[in-house]
């Protein structure tokens, strides 16, 4: 099970989150202008790679909000957690970028 | 079925049923005086707020509800009212039973006025969940079987609330005092978990074995 560090409520099971698949795809410029391979590559073509993978989940038992987070597919490492609407950071092996954590629970493990 | 349009609120208040009623003579068989204890709290009267505490709209529900809490965790109490952090902009606020303006109190009532047309929602909550007491010195023990959180008290103090899973489904916990906890589990939710909670209290009626 993975502990992740919501930036709300600080390290919790995974349980507690949903996942929204890749991050940053952006809704098209202008969509009626797509042909129907481009609309589709934008509905479902999504990124699989095998390292640091970008991707939104939801702390939907706590604090409902959403946030991304940096993720690496094949050992699990979490790489970084940041706020939507932010640019995603660097991957790399890096200590991972953790938010100060707000909640009781204690520092980040 | 009485027709409740006919009768008047007192009569209505004999009438209601709490959603873990049916359990409550086997939370008191469950129960083991001294070491661990269960009892629903029925009708809590319970607000849910959802607004920016920055904004000016927060600003004045804060000031009349004592201090919006700032992060995970807080409760801000005031008298037997208390409001519990659910989110950046989600607060639940919880009074007794008698706070609800239907039984002469001022909630959800006077949070509405506050809000008045402010960006924000005040609405009214009490029948959303309920909330079971546990207390008891084993209490840590019974909850520690079904939730993941640190529980100790050097980490989750008292007057300290996390929503979080209980055995399996989504509740809030929240520390009332060194031994007590409070549970506000969704109505729907509220048979199970009680259930649950009295099969893991049951090893702690049986003497320990050597």
């Amino acid at each position: 099970m993975l502990l992740i560090p919501c930036p709300n409520c600080g390290p919790r099971d995974e349980t507690e989150f949903r996942y929204g698949g890749q991050a940053h795809v952006a809704y098209p410029e202008n969509p009626a202008e797509l042909s129907d391979r481009e609309w589709a590559e934008y509905l479902f073509y999504r990124d699989n790679p095998k390292g640091a993978f970008a991707e939104r989940w939801l702390h939907s038992t706590s604090c409902r909000q959403w946030f991304n987070m940096l993720r690496d597919t094949s050992t699990y490492e979490i790489q970084a957690v940041y706020p939507m609407g932010q640019l995603r950071p660097a991957a790399g092996p890096t200590a991972p970028i953790l938010p100060t954590p707000v909640s009781p629970e204690g520092a980040v493990k | 079925m009485a027709d409740t349009a006919a009768l008047s609120t007192a009569e209505i208040q004999t009438l209601r049923q709490s959603p873990a009623a049916l359990l409550s003579a086997a939370f008191d068989a469950g129960s083991v005086a001294g070491t661990v204890e269960l009892r629903e709290l029925p009708f809590l009267t319970m607000v849910g707020i959802r607004v920016d505490p920055a904004s000016a709209a927060g600003m004045d529900l804060g000031t009349f509800t004592g201090g919006l809490p700032a992060a995970s965790g807080i409760v801000r109490t005031s008298g037997d009212t208390s409001v519990l952090w659910l989110g950046p902009a989600e607060f639940l606020l919880v009074a007794a039973p008698e706070s609800h303006d239907s039984l002469g109190g001022e909630f959800p009532r006077a949070l509405i006025d506050t809000l008045g047309s402010g960006a924000g929602q005040v609405v009214d909550l009490s029948a959303n969940r309920t909330t079971f007491e546990l207390s008891g010195r084993r209490a840590r023990s019974v909850l520690e079987k079904g939730c993941s959180l640190d529980l100790h008290s050097r980490v989750f103090n008292t007057g300290t609330a996390l929503s979080t899973e209980i055995g399996g489904i989504p509740a809030i916990l929240w520390k009332t005092d060194e031994e007590t906890y409070r549970i506000l589990p969704r109505a729907s939710f509220s048979q199970f978990l009680g259930r649950w909670l009295l099969d893991a209290m049951r090893e702690y009626a049986s003497d320990e074995v050597p």
